[in-house]
């Protein structure tokens, strides 16, 4: 496959970034550079602002201070994104007509191995295959930066592998990956961040 | 991807989508002939009578059916996370939500612009009107749309939006329901209307102007509170 | 100073509060003297309506209350956009601060409409131009209130509120030309609220100066509760601390009670 990133510099960039959510100081002062080939594991108790950070960074959620640069990316957050009437297909038919580019639609439910759920419509899916679906995106639409929010939930262990393979191949094509988790990922060289050391003082803990 | 297919993709979804929930999209439609039977009961049955208020009785119950249908206009997309999708597409979302605009008044505003002439029948207006009546629903029911879908947007997140949709909407439906009833009216004394079929599309066209970036507006702040 | 270095500084709402402190002195005590005059002027001095007699008084609070109702919202359709643009804190604020006023003066605007129909119509409500398209800016008022309500993240109800003031304020025009086209359809003869040719100047002269009044009154009541907004929103803020700390020291009778409700803490305020 093609590299995704064209010069060396990172793919995201935060400096002095803060969130605040409801009144409440979620992280402050927070700097981080994610370069090609990287993938960072956001960690950090319930409440600590990693979905509000993953969705700053990809401009869903406009109340942050401080500085984003980001390459273009793709975001798999808690809801699976696809339409419960359609199908698997006419989901990410829609999804590559939006963002074309990709290797096409059976490519990429083949390689999250949902070939023969084509015509199956989403509503007929277990949250588990929803997610699969979901994260065919990934194949789907390149992207040099991946946002995932808990890629990890509703799947089984071939689906949790799956999603490891699938940031593995991303990082080696030169993209770069930024997941928030709870559960380790233990992937070779990813590196951790936790929002708690970044917590404003004085924060319940 | 050119504009064009942009919004012909966006359409398509929203169009197999309603088809394979048909008897949602019909809800609005037996709400409206619900409700005629209700006034036809409710101020009896008298041709003079009924008829005298037929247009006004149409063009309100047609705006309340609206409103109905407005409210998951944009919900199902919100809790089932494509809408968050559609706005990170990193382009105008101008495009894709005018053709939701579009699938959503093609339901309600056109099917009941083709429905009117059996709500003309059951509230006994003249016959000679009833011309009038689609005409005015034709030019005046994208406004409504249009509007009702800004309203819509700006709820999408709250749950129990429905009543609060009715009060943010309902006045800016004030200027289509004078002037779609009133042509009516002004038609079954014998005036020209044409004037008044003018003014409804100078609204709607307006709202196709200024609609769709509210509502585009509305969604992304929407999206904040997810 | 230039517009440009003014425009920064309206969106700084430090500075705004201490440049404001006197402006809403001068505001409230002019809006006194103003309405006072007017008022005392209107009520006993100037010459009864040769048709309508004493009855058509009201109007010295009648129109200045419905001239402030609609400029509120035109205020808000402005503040909204410049909310909508460039994201400024301030635009909120105002935003906020002008909605309970706007419709505390839209329904006032009605009650003495009321009041001044019976006597002159024979009727409490009459579906005048006027008032009618009065009855809708409330609705339109209500939307904004309940919105705002309804949405529990400050930022996020600021912004669909601004979104839903900019649409409305689109649609005035509209709905009030609306209105006066459907009374020539419904209404033979129309009543005319203000016969303003046949008005002498010792009649418009204290209306003028009461409408002026109003609007002193509008903008230190707008000033007053911008500034309460400002402490209550940046009560986490250094600077505001340093003034309510400052405060403290000048005024040491201050209770136990009122330290504590004045330090910060997560959502203070809400």
């Amino acid at each position: 496959m093609a590299a995704l990133a064209g010069d060396a510099g990172p793919l995201l960039r935060l400096q002095e970034f803060s969130c605040e959510r409801d009144g409440r100081m979620l992280f402050q002062g927070l700097d981080l550079a994610v370069g090609p080939g990287e993938c960072v594991e956001l960690r950090g108790p319930n409440g600590s602002g990693k979905s509000t950070l993953i969705r700053a960074v990809a401009g869903l959620y406009p109340d942050y201070t401080g500085s984003i640069r980001s390459a273009e990316c793709l975001y798999v957050g808690h809801r699976p994104g696809l339409a419960v009437l359609l199908s698997a297909e006419e989901n990410l038919r829609w999804y590559a007509a939006l963002r074309p580019g990709g290797p096409g639609v059976s490519a990429a439910l083949e390689r999250v191995g949902m070939a023969g759920y084509e015509r199956v419509a989403c509503q007929h899916m277990s949250a588990g295959q929803q997610r699969r679906v979901a994260l065919a995106r990934l194949v789907l639409c390149p992207a040099p930066l991946w946002l995932l929010d808990e890629p990890l939930t509703a799947l089984d262990a071939a689906g949790q592998q799956l999603v490891l393979d699938l940031i593995e191949d991303q990082r080696r094509r030169g993209g770069a990956a930024l997941c928030a988790t709870h559960q380790p990922l233990d992937l070779a060289g990813a590196r951790v961040l936790d929002l708690a050391d970044a917590a404003p003082a004085g924060a319940p803990s | 991807m050119s504009g064009a297919g942009l919004f012909v993709a966006q359409f398509r979804r929203e169009w197999i989508a309603s088809l394979r929930s048909l008897q949602e999209a019909f809800n609005p439609l037996v709400f409206l002939f619900l409700a005629v039977t209700l006034f036809a009961l409710g101020v009896g049955v008298q041709p003079e009578v009924l008829g005298g208020i037929a247009p006004g009785v149409i063009w309100v119950l047609v705006l309340l059916a609206n409103l109905l249908a407005l409210d998951g206009m944009f919900r199902r997309d919100f809790d089932d996370g494509t809408l968050e999708q559609l706005v990170l597409l990193g382009r105008p979302l101008f495009l894709p939500v005018l053709a939701k605009m579009a699938a959503q008044w093609c339901l309600t505003g056109l099917a009941m612009t083709v429905l009117a002439p059996l709500a003309a029948l059951l509230l006994y207006l003249p016959a000679g009107v009833v011309d009038t009546a689609m005409l005015t629903l034709l030019a005046g029911s994208p406004a409504l749309t249009l509007f009702g879908a800004v309203g819509a947007a700006l709820t999408v997140a709250l749950r129990r939006g429905g009543v609060l949709l009715a009060l943010l909407v309902l006045p800016l439906y004030v200027p289509t329901l004078i002037f779609g009833a009133g042509a009516i009216d002004l038609a079954m004394a014998g005036s020209d209307v044409s004037a008044q079929i003018y003014l409804l599309t100078a609204i709607s066209m307006l709202a196709v102007t200024v609609a769709p970036f509210a509502a585009q507006a509305a969604l992304r702040i929407g999206l904040e509170q997810a | 100073m230039t517009l440009k270095e003014l425009w920064h500084r309206l969106g700084s709402p430090r500075w705004f509060y201490r440049i404001s402190g006197p402006l809403a002195w001068v505001l409230g005590i002019l809006a006194l003297v103003l309405l006072v005059s007017g008022s005392v002027w209107g009520l006993a001095f100037a010459p009864p309506d040769y048709q309508q007699g004493n009855s058509f008084r009201i109007i010295y609070i009648h129109v200045p209350t419905a001239i402030v109702a609609q400029s509120a919202y035109m205020l808000m359709g402005v503040a909204g956009a410049i909310l909508l643009v460039w994201r400024m804190k301030m635009a909120d604020m105002v935003l906020a601060a002008t909605v309970p006023f706007g419709m505390t003066m839209t329904a006032l605007a009605l009650f003495t409409g009321a009041v001044w129909g019976k006597p002159t119509w024979g009727a409490w409500w009459v579906w005048d131009a006027r008032t009618t398209s009065m009855l809708v800016l409330l609705f339109l008022y209500f939307g904004l209130y309940a919105l705002r309500q309804a949405i529990p993240r400050q930022e996020t109800a600021g912004r669909a509120c601004a979104v839903l003031a900019v649409v409305g304020v689109i649609n005035i025009p509209i709905i009030k030309y609306s209105v006066d086209w459907w009374l020539t359809l419904h209404q033979g003869a129309t009543f005319r609220l203000t016969e303003a040719p046949a008005m002498p100047p010792e009649m418009w002269i204290p209306l003028a100066v009461n409408v002026l009044g109003l609007y002193c009154f509008f903008g230190a009541n707008l000033v007053g509760r911008l500034r309460a907004e400002i402490v209550r929103r940046e009560a986490r803020t250094a600077w505001v601390r340093a003034l309510a700390a400052g405060e403290l020291q000048t005024a040491r009778e201050v209770s136990e009670d009122e330290v504590l409700r004045m330090g910060p803490g997560p959502g203070a305020g809400r």
